[in-house]
C-alpha cells in the first residue's frame, strides 16, 4: 500500500475533495428519509397543503443535490484512476523494459505479463472504488446509525448491537471466501495448461493414441476444480441472505419495541417507518464494507506484485571510469580471464522478494554450465567462430561482451576500456545482434529493420540484400513497408532468420554478432550472406555461433567450447590438426569429402 | 490462417443457441424446478413482510396508552416468520443454483475437450490455441456465472415486481400510479445509456486488448530492443498506447459512473413523489400512516428490479453469445470416423508406398502435386529440400493426420484409408522437430510413450539418449517438474528428451515406421553422434522416414528425395545424386562455401 501511495499522493488534494463531495452527497442522502419523516410525523398533521408542498419541494431539491455531488464524486474518481494508473503501467513498463537478464529469469515472462495487465487493472479498479465506496460504505452506516439515535436513541440501540456483529460475520466469511477462490484459480490455471499442452502436441498425442488418458487427466483436473469452485461460491452467497436475515430480525424488533415506546409515548409512529428506510441503507453501508474489504484484499495483492517489479533494484550499475579494470593487452576485444555461471549472478545480485506466485524454483536449475577461465583476444576487423555443444555456454560469452551479466572473475574489455564503465546505450549501439530465437515485432518490415536508428533508404535496401532477404521482400506490393505479423509468424523460419540479419547488419555496426542465426537457411543462402558480410562489412568485427562447422570454417579465429571451457583456438586448418573435438564435429558434418 | 472472429457482442442464433443450452441443463431439470418454486415461494414471503410491518404500525399509530400489544406481537411474529424463512430459502436457493451451474460448467468443459480430442489436427493447425483455450476458460465462466446469478435473478425480478405492483395497488390506486411514473424514466433512461455507454465500453476493452498483446510482444523480445538500445522508442510507443487505453477508460466510466446516481436520483424523486401525495392522501382521510410506510417498502422493491433489468439483459446477451462461441465449437466437424470395414493393421513389414499422391491444405492452394514412392521395408527414405517445399506435408499425410486429395498411401498394400488410425499411427515412432513437452516429471515425460514403464527402462532409455547425466545434475533428478513450455531446459535436451521417449515407445511395441522431422536440428555435433548408436538402435529393422537440414546425417539413405515446391524434382541414393550434378549437387556444395 505504500506503493499506491507513492502515486496517489500527487492526487491527495482531489481525492480529499471527491471524499469531501462523497460525504456531502451522502450525508445529503440520508437526510431524504428524515424529512420524509417529519413531513409526515409532523407536517401532514397541521393540515396545510403549502407546508407539505415546502417540504416535498425540499425532498426533490435535496435529491437533485445527491445526483450533482454524487455524479461529481464519481467522475472526479475515475479521473484519479486513469492518471494514476497509466503513471503505474507508465513506470512498470519501463521498469521491465530494463531488467537485467538475471532480473528476468527469476520473475519469467507470463508473470511480469500478468503483472503488467491483470494486476494493474485490478489496482484501477480499487483506485476507483476506493474513493466513492470507501466512504459511503461508512458514512450510510455510520450516519444512518447517528440519525437513527437522534430519532429514538432506544430503538437504535438495536442497530448499535447488531451492526457489528453483522460486519464482523460478513468480513469473516469473506476472508474465508478469498483463499477459496485462489485455489479456484489454481485449478483453473491447471485445466489451461492441459489444454494448451494438449493443443500444441496434439500431433504427439494422436501420434501414441493417448487421448483416452489425456481427457482423463483433463477430467481430473476439471472435477477438482468444480468441486473448488462449488465451495467458494457456495462461502460466497452466504453473506448476502444472511445480512438480509439479520436486519429484518432487526426491523421486527424495531417493530415491537417501537410500539412500546409509541404506547409509552416516548416516540412517534413516523420514526418507525423511518427506520425501515434507515435499515436499508445500514444494510446497503454492511455490504457495501464487505465489497471494499475485498477489493482491498485483492488490490494489495496486486499492488504488492506491481511492487516487486517496481523495487528491483538496480542491477549492474556502469561503474565510474577511475573503478573500472584496466588492461594493457592489445585487441579491440579482450576477455582477460572471465569465470562466470548464471546461480551465482544471482547470489551476487542482492536479493529481491517476489510472491508465490513466481516460478523462481527452476530459474537457476539448467544454468549450471558456467564460462570457465575464458580468454581471448580479437582485433578491430576481425572474425571469430564459437562453437561447441549445447549448453557449453557459447550464447554466455555473448550475454558478458553485451554485459546482459556481469563476469563473477576477470574482466570484458571493448575498444581497451572495461565495459561496465560504458553506458548501456553506448555500449549496445556499437553491436548488430541477431540472437537464438530473436524476434520480429508486429510492424513495417522497414521499422523491424531501422530499429529506431538512422537508416536512410540505402542503407535498408543493401542491408535487405547482404542479408539475402531483398529478393522475396520485394516481391510484397508494399515492399518494405510490408507488415510483420505479432513475433513475424506470416514469414517462414528462413525469412524471418534473413530479416533478423537485415536488422543485425543496417547501421552498420562496429561489432555483429550473429548467435545460431542461420540454421534455417538452406546451405546455398547460407554461404552467399556469408560471402556478402565479407565484402559489404570489412571493416565491421564479426563474432558467429553456429553448430554448423561451414558456418565458421573461413573465419580468422575459431574457439571450440565445451562445458564452459575452452578446449581449442586457431583457424580451421589448425584446429583439424590439434583439437579432436573439432575434427570430430567437422567429419561428422561434412562426411567424406573429396 | 482461418481465424473467427472472437468477439462478438451480440448472439447471431439466440434462440438456437438458448435451446441447446436448455439441453445441457436438462439433467437438472427437477432441480431447477425446485428452485423455482422455492424462490416464488420465498419472494412471496419477503413481499408480506412489508405489509406486515405496516399492519403492527397502523396498530401502534394507535397512539399513547391505546396500542394493542396482542396483535403487535401477532404481526411481529408472522413478520419475523416470513422473514427468517424468506432468508432460509435464499440461502437454499443459492447452494442449488451453485451447484447446478458449476456442475453445468463441468460437463460444458469436458464436452469441449473432449470433442477436442476427436477434431483432426488440422483444425489446431488453423486456429489459435489463445482462441480455443478463452473458449473453455473465459467463455463458460461466463455463462456458469450467468446461470447461478441471473436465473435466480430473473425469477425474483418477475415475482417481486409483480407482487409488489399487486401489494401497491392494493394499498393505494392513487399513488400506485404516481409510483408507475418512474418507470419509463428509469427504463428510458438506461435503454439511452446502454447506447451511449455500449460503444465505448467496447472501445474501453479493444484498447485494453492492444495495450496487453503490445506489452506481451515487446517483454518477450526484451532482449533484443536492449541489445539495440531501443528502448526509449518502445517506452514512446507504450506511452501513446497506455495513454488511449487510459483515456478509453475515462471516456467509457466517466459515463457509467453517472448511471448510479441517476438511478438514485429518480428513486429519490419518485419517494418525495409519494410522501408527497401520501400526505395530500392523509390528508385527505384516503390512506393510514402505516400504508404509506408499507407502499414506500414496496415501491422500494418494485424499482429495485427495474433498475437491474438493464443489467441482467447485458448479461443475458453475453451469456447467450458465450455459449455460442463454445457450442460453434462443438460443431466443429471431426476426424473422419474410421470406415466401418476399417482393418486393424497387423504384423507391419513396414512396406510403405505413395501413389499418385496430390494434396493441399487449403482446395485452391495444392501443395502436393503428384508424388510417388515407394519405401521398402527396413529402408531408409530421406526428404530434402529447401523450406517450404512440402516435406513436413508428407508426414502429416502419412500420419493420417490429414487424408490426400487424390491418389493412395498404402501401408503393405492396403490403403491407409481402409485401415483404423489407431492402429496405422501405433505402427509409428515419431521425433518431430517441434518437441512437445508438458508440465510433469522428467520421468512423466519420457515415460509417456509407453503405459506402466518402469524407472529402470526410463533411465535406460534417457542413458541412450544420452540425457541422463544432465537429469541427474537436476535438482530432483528424474522427478524434477518440467515447466509447461518447456522453459527450464534448452530446446536441444528437450529433443533428447522425446528421443528417450520416442526410444522407450518402441521398445515395447511393434512399431515398423520411424519417422524423424529433424529429429536432431537442435543438438550439437558431438551430441548427435554420440547418440548415433541410439539412433541406429532406433532405426533397426524399421522403414525410416528422415528430414533433415544436415546432408552429413543422410548420406548413407536407401533412397534421397529431393523435393522442390511440393514435387520431387530428383530421386536417388547420395552417390547418384551427386554423379548427376544437379539440384541435390549445389545444395550439398553450398556446405562447403
Amino acid at each position: 500500500m505504500k506503493f499506491l501511495w507513492s502515486y496517489l499522493k500527487k492526487h491527495i488534494w482531489v481525492i480529499l475533495g471527491v471524499m469531501f463531495i462523497k460525504l456531502a452527497g451522502t450525508a445529503v442522502e440520508l437526510l431524504i428519509p428524515y424529512i420524509m419523516e417529519h413531513l409526515i410525523d409532523n407536517i401532514v398533521p397541521l393540515e396545510r397543503l403549502s407546508l407539505v408542498c415546502l417540504w416535498g419541494g425540499l425532498m426533490l431539491l435535496l435529491a437533485m443535490a445527491v445526483r450533482f455531488l454524487n455524479v461529481t464524486a464519481n467522475r472526479l474518481s475515475v479521473r484519479t484512476a486513469k492518471r494514476s494508473i497509466y503513471a503505474i503501467r507508465r513506470d512498470l513498463f519501463h521498469t521491465a523494459l530494463n531488467l537485467t537478464g538475471n532480473q528476468m529469469d527469476q520473475i519469467t515472462l507470463p508473470s511480469l505479463i500478468s503483472r503488467m495487465t491483470s494486476d494493474t487493472y485490478n489496482v484501477q479498479s480499487f483506485i476507483q472504488s476506493v474513493q466513492t465506496i470507501g466512504i459511503r460504505a461508512p458514512i450510510m452506516l455510520i450516519g444512518g446509525i447517528a440519525v437513527t439515535l437522534s430519532m429514538d436513541r432506544g430503538l437504535a440501540m438495536i442497530l448499535c448491537i447488531m451492526a457489528p456483529v453483522m460486519i464482523v460475520l460478513v468480513v469473516c466469511v469473506s476472508m474465508h471466501g478469498i483463499p477459496l477462490y485462489n485455489r479456484v484459480q489454481q485449478g483453473m490455471d491447471q485445466i489451461v495448461r492441459i489444454m494448451r499442452e494438449n493443443i500444441t502436441g496434439i500431433r504427439v498425442v494422436k501420434a501414441l493414441s493417448k487421448e483416452s488418458y489425456e481427457t482423463r487427466r483433463f477430467s481430473e483436473a476439471n472435477q477438482e476444480t468444480a468441486k473448488r469452485d462449488i465451495r467458494a461460491s457456495i462461502t460466497m452467497a452466504m453473506p448476502g441472505p444472511i445480512v438480509t436475515m439479520f436486519l429484518n430480525i432487526g426491523l421486527t424488533l424495531v417493530v415491537i419495541f417501537g410500539a412500546q415506546r409509541v404506547n409509552a409515548g416516548v416516540t412517534k409512529p413516523g420514526v418507525i417507518l423511518a427506520f425501515l428506510t434507515y435499515f436499508n441503507m445500514i444494510m446497503m453501508g454492511v455490504m457495501g464494507l464487505n465489497r471494499v474489504f475485498m477489493m482491498l484484499s485483492k488490490a494489495n495483492t496486486s499492488a504488492n506484485r506491481i511492487a516487486a517489479v517496481m523495487h528491483v533494484p538496480e542491477d549492474l550499475p556502469r561503474l565510474p571510469q577511475e573503478k573500472g579494470a584496466h588492461t594493457d593487452r592489445d585487441g579491440f576485444i579482450v576477455f582477460d580471464h572471465v569465470t562466470f555461471s548464471y546461480d551465482e549472478g544471482i547470489q551476487k545480485s542482492p536479493p529481491f522478494k517476489l510472491d508465490s506466485h513466481s516460478n523462481t524454483r527452476f530459474a537457476g536449475a539448467n544454468r549450471q554450465v558456467c564460462l570457465n577461465d575464458i580468454d581471448f583476444t580479437l582485433p578491430k576487423g576481425g572474425s571469430l567462430g564459437i562453437i561447441g555443444a549445447t549448453g557449453s555456454g557459447k550464447t554466455t560469452v555473448i550475454n558478458l561482451l553485451m554485459r546482459f551479466y556481469d563476469p563473477s572473475q576477470g574482466h570484458v574489455f571493448i575498444d581497451g576500456q572495461d565495459v561496465r564503465t560504458m553506458d548501456k546505450d553506448d555500449l549496445h549501439r556499437r553491436f548488430g545482434v541477431v540472437f537464438q530465437n530473436d524476434v520480429l515485432f508486429a510492424d513495417t518490415i522497414r521499422e523491424n529493420i531501422t530499429f529506431g536508428r538512422d537508416v536512410n533508404d540505402d542503407g535498408l535496401t543493401a542491408a535487405l540484400e547482404d542479408a539475402r532477404a531483398y529478393d522475396f521482400v520485394s516481391l510484397y506490393p508494399e515492399t518494405v513497408d510490408h507488415q510483420s505479423a505479432i513475433h513475424g509468424s506470416n514469414f517462414s523460419g528462413g525469412q524471418r532468420q534473413r530479416l533478423l540479419i537485415a536488422r543485425a547488419l543496417a547501421a552498420k555496426p562496429e561489432i555483429l554478432i550473429l548467435d545460431d542465426s542461420s540454421s534455417a537457411l538452406d546451405y546455398r543462402t547460407d554461404a552467399n550472406l556469408r560471402q556478402a558480410i565479407r565484402e559489404h562489412h570489412s571493416d565491421t568485427t564479426l563474432i558467429v555461433i553456429a553448430q554448423r562447422v561451414s558456418s565458421i570454417m573461413n573465419l580468422d579465429e575459431i574457439l571450440v567450447i565445451d562445458e564452459g571451457k575452452l578446449i581449442g583456438r586457431g583457424t580451421h586448418e589448425e584446429l583439424l590438426k590439434t583439437c579432436p573435438a573439432y575434427r570430430e564435429i567437422h567429419e561428422t558434418q561434412m562426411g567424406e569429402v573429396d | 490462417m482461418a481465424r473467427r472472429d472472437s468477439i462478438m457482442t451480440k448472439p447471431k442464433d439466440s434462440k438456437g443457441t438458448f435451446k441447446r443450452l436448455l439441453r445441457f441443463l436438462g439433467p437438472f431439470r427437477y432441480m431447477i424446478l425446485f428452485v423455482a418454486i422455492l424462490s416464488i415461494l420465498s419472494n412471496l414471503l419477503s413481499l408480506w413482510g412489508p405489509n406486515l410491518a405496516g399492519a403492527a404500525i397502523n396498530e401502534a399509530a394507535a397512539g399513547m396508552g391505546r396500542v394493542n400489544f396482542e396483535r403487535v406481537y401477532a404481526y411481529a411474529l408472522r413478520m419475523l416468520i416470513c422473514y427468517v424463512s424468506a432468508s432460509l430459502l435464499t440461502i437454499i436457493i443459492n447452494i442449488t443454483m451453485v451447484r447446478i451451474s458449476k456442475r453445468v460448467a463441468f460437463r460444458m468443459r469436458q464436452s469441449v475437450f473432449e470433442k477436442l480430442m476427436r477434431l483432426p489436427v488440422g483444425f489446431f493447425d488453423q486456429n489459435q490455441a489463445g482462441d480455443i483455450i478463452s473458449r473453455v476458460s473465459y467463455d463458460i465462466d461466463v455463462i456458469s456465472t450467468c446461470m447461478s446469478t441471473d436465473i435466480v435473478s430473473i425469477l425474483t425480478s418477475v415475482v417481486t415486481v409483480i407482487g409488489s405492483l399487486f401489494m401497491m395497488i392494493s394499498i393505494s390506486l392513487p399513488l400506485s400510479a404516481v409510483a408507475l411514473i418512474t418507470i419509463p424514466a428509469s427504463v428510458l433512461y438506461t435503454a439511452k445509456m446502454r447506447k451511449i455507454t455500449q460503444p465505448r465500453f467496447v472501445k474501453r476493452s479493444k484498447s485494453y486488448g492492444t495495450m496487453n498483446g503490445f506489452v506481451e510482444e515487446m517483454l518477450s523480445g526484451q532482449k533484443t530492443i536492449l541489445a539495440y538500445a531501443y528502448e526509449d522508442t518502445v517506452d514512446k510507443r507504450f506511452d501513446d498506447i497506455n495513454n488511449g487505453a487510459a483515456n478509453a477508460y475515462y471516456d467509457a466510466d466517466s459515463i457509467g459512473v453517472t448511471i448510479g446516481p441517476t438511478m438514485g436520483f429518480i428513486n429519490n424523486i419518485c419517494l418525495s413523489l409519494i410522501a408527497f401525495f401520501g400526505s395530500i392522501l392523509y390528508m385527505n382521510h384516503a390512506i393510514t400512516l402505516g400504508s404509506i410506510s408499507s407502499f414506500v417498502l414496496y415501491s422500494r422493491k418494485f424499482s429495485g428490479p427495474i433498475n437491474e433489468v438493464a443489467n441482467i439483459i447485458n448479461e443475458l446477451f453475453s451469456a447467450l453469445a458465450a455459449a455460442e462461441r463454445v457450442f460453434n465449437l462443438l460443431d466443429q466437424e471431426e476426424e473422419l470416423s474410421d470406415l466401418p470395414d476399417a482393418q486393424h493393421l497387423t504384423d507391419v513389414n513396414g512396406n510403405v508406398s505413395l501413389d499418385h499422391v496430390a494434396f493441399g491444405y487449403t482446395p485452391e492452394q495444392t501443395i502436393i502435386h503428384d508424388l510417388s514412392l515407394n519405401a521398402q521395408a527396413g529402408k531408409l527414405i530421406a526428404i530434402v529440400g529447401p523450406t517450404g517445399a512440402g516435406k513436413t506435408t508428407i508426414i502429416n499425410l502419412l500420419m493420417r493426420f490429414y487424408d490426400v486429395d487424390s491418389g493412395e498411401i498404402r501401408v503393405d498394400g492396403k490403403n491407409i484409408r481402409h485401415l483404423t488410425r489407431r492402429s496405422l499411427r501405433s505402427a509409428y515412432e515419431m521425433v518431430l522437430q517441434d518437441t512437445w513437452v508438458f508440465r510433469g516429471t522428467i520421468f512423466e515425460n519420457i515415460a509417456y510413450g509407453r503405459e506402466n514403464a518402469t524407472m529402470d527402462e526410463v533411465v535406460a532409455a534417457a542413458k541412450a539418449a544420452h540425457i541422463h547425466p544432465f537429469i541427474m545434475r537436476l535438482p530432483d533428478g528424474y522427478e524434477t517438474i518440467v515447466a509447461e513450455d518447456g522453459g527450464n531446459i534448452s530446446k536441444g535436451q528437450k529433443q533428447l528428451l522425446t528421443i528417450a521417449r520416442a526410444m522407450l515407445a518402441s521398445s515395447q511395441d511393434n512399431s515398423c515406421m520411424l519417422i524423424l522431422d529433424e529429429a536432431t536440428s537442435n543438438v550439437d555435433t558431438s551430441t548427435e553422434r554420440a547418440i548415433q548408436s541410439a539412433m541406429r538402435d532406433l532405426m533397426r529393422d524399421k522403414t525410416c522416414f528422415v528430414i533433415a537440414h544436415r546432408l552429413s546425417t543422410i548420406q548413407n539413405a536407401d533412397l534421397i528425395l529431393v523435393l522442390n515446391h511440393g514435387d520431387v524434382v530428383e530421386q536417388g541414393t547420395h552417390a547418384s545424386l551427386m554423379a548427376s550434378k544437379g539440384f541435390y549437387y549445389n545444395l550439398y556444395r553450398a556446405q562447403f562455401e
